[in-house]
Order: structure tokens, then sequence, then C-alpha cells
């Protein structure tokens, strides 16, 4: 890995550990578990078009790691990475269709991360009760995403890697 | 251009399914006849709905409020205090999760269905 790509990546993961940390200072947005902004994703979608798929991936697992590991729990990690991994995934595929902009690539991230965490929930728990939750959460993952996917598309558009 | 008709299309195509989802899971405004609590995933406890009072959980981490048939958890240890935030809960199927502390409340059964409140 070249100096300045293990120096950027460096960067973006911090930002989003940051980003992740700011995001935990503030008051819930709604009383059901997993309804967030999302903020950290502005960073992981950042590196994905700037980078690319592999990149993201490693910015945003390291990010779960650390975010677990220094403000939450052994179960917050579990939650947490199931939402990334989808998020990646859906966020991958998406990206690699050709047909949308980082705003819907953003949107299908928040969604997959919210129905990533609610699904591993129920593993965890071993109830399937936690599904009432889904409709709350697919409708502010879609909110949150579009919201993450402008601020994510405007920094692409203005910031030149050269 | 095309692409925003695209990002559009998704957008409404997910707030269409959070619709669709919210009217084929949402509560049907059944009343329960019991409030099942669950650590982990075992049942630990279970109170009828027309029974008032209070009762620690989990060691005294929540604490379940019964009254008027319904069930909520006026106190919680754990730092983000959604499982209070979430109110009261009275209809079959409605939850009240905390999951830092891997519990939730239930409500199930209802009067033309004791057997389910027994087998669980």
């Amino acid at each position: 890995m070249r100096t300045k790509k293990l120096t950027t990546l460096a960067l973006c993961t911090a930002l989003a550990l940051i980003l992740s940390y700011v995001e935990s200072l503030l008051p819930g947005l709604a009383a059901i578990p997993g309804v967030k902004m999302g903020l950290a994703n502005i960073a992981v979608v950042f590196v994905l078009y700037k980078l690319g798929w592999k990149e993201a991936a490693l910015v945003s697992l390291v990010r779960v790691f650390l975010v677990s590991l220094l403000f939450g729990s052994a179960a917050s990690l579990f939650y947490s990475l199931a939402g990334a991994a989808l998020s990646l995934a859906a966020m991958g595929l998406l990206k690699k269709s050709g047909v949308f902009s980082a705003v819907a690539v953003s949107v299908a991230g928040g969604v997959a991360h919210n129905a990533g965490q609610i699904g591993m929930a129920c593993l965890l728990l071993e109830t399937d009760a936690l599904r009432y939750y889904l409709p709350f959460l697919t409708l502010s993952g879609t909110l949150a995403g579009v919201g993450i996917g402008l601020i994510a598309a405007a920094l692409v558009r203005r910031i030149d890697m050269k | 251009m095309k692409k925003l008709w695209a990002d559009l299309a998704l957008i409404l195509g997910l707030l269409l399914l959070a619709g669709g989802l919210y009217l084929a899971l949402a509560a049907r405004g059944e009343a329960g006849a019991w409030a099942v609590v669950r650590v982990e995933s075992e049942v630990v406890a279970r109170f009828r709905l027309d029974e008032d009072g209070t009762y620690p959980l989990n060691g005294g981490t929540n604490l379940l409020v019964i009254e008027d048939g319904t069930a909520r958890i006026a106190e919680a240890d754990c730092p983000d205090g959604l499982c209070v935030r979430q109110g009261r809960i009275r209809f079959r199927g409605q939850v009240v999760t905390c999951l830092p502390n891997r519990l939730t409340v239930t409500i199930e059964g209802g009067e033309d269905s004791g057997l389910d409140a027994v087998v669980g």
C-alpha cells in the first residue's frame, strides 16, 4: 500500500470514528433502537467513491471495531458488524450497477445497515418481535441516507485527491 | 439526470416498502393478556396485564410497571434509556426492547388465546 493511500485511509477512518463519537453525544432521535443519522457513513461513502469498495470496507470495519472497543459493548459489536457488512454489500452492488448516484448508494447503505442490525438482534435475542421496528427503521434509514448521501456526494465532487 | 430519476425511484420504493411493512406488521390493536419478559432469549417472567404492580427485572437493571392494562419500563440502568422512552405497550405483538441489557418485554396472549400464554 502506498504511503499516500495508507495515510488517506487512516485519516478517513479517524474521521469516521470522530463522527461516530459526535453522533453518540447527540440525544437519540427516536425511542426505537437503531434510529440514527449514521454520520460515519459520510466517510465510508467518500472512500467508496474515491478509493474503492475494498478500501471502504476496511474503513468501515475498523471503525466498527474501534467504536465497540471505545464506546460500546460486546453485543454492540455484533449488531454493528452485521449492519456494516450488509451496508457495504448493498452500497457496493448499487455503485457497481452504475445506475444510481452516491445519494441512492448511501440510502441503500443506511437501510441495509438497519436491516442487518435488527436481523442480528433478532438472532441474538432469539425473538422475532423486533420485526415490528422494521418499518420505522426502513423509513429512518432512507431519510438519514438521503442526508448523508447529499453531504458525501458534495464532498466527492469537491475534494480533489490528486 | 438519469441517475436522479433512478435515485428518486429507489427512495420512493423504500418509502413504499416502509409503509407496506408498517401495514403488514403493525400491532393490530388486540389487547394482550400477559407481559412476557425475556433476557437473552429465555423467558424469565410473565405478568398479567390486569394486575397492577411494579417489578424489578434482570436483577434490578430495569423496572417494569404494569398499570391500567399497559406495561412500560419505568427505570433502566442503560446509558441511552431507550426502553424507558419506548413508553407503554398494551397490544399483542408490541415490544419494548433494552438492547444493552438484552431484555425484551412482549405483550402476548389475549382473551381468546389463553393457551398461547401457557406455551409461550
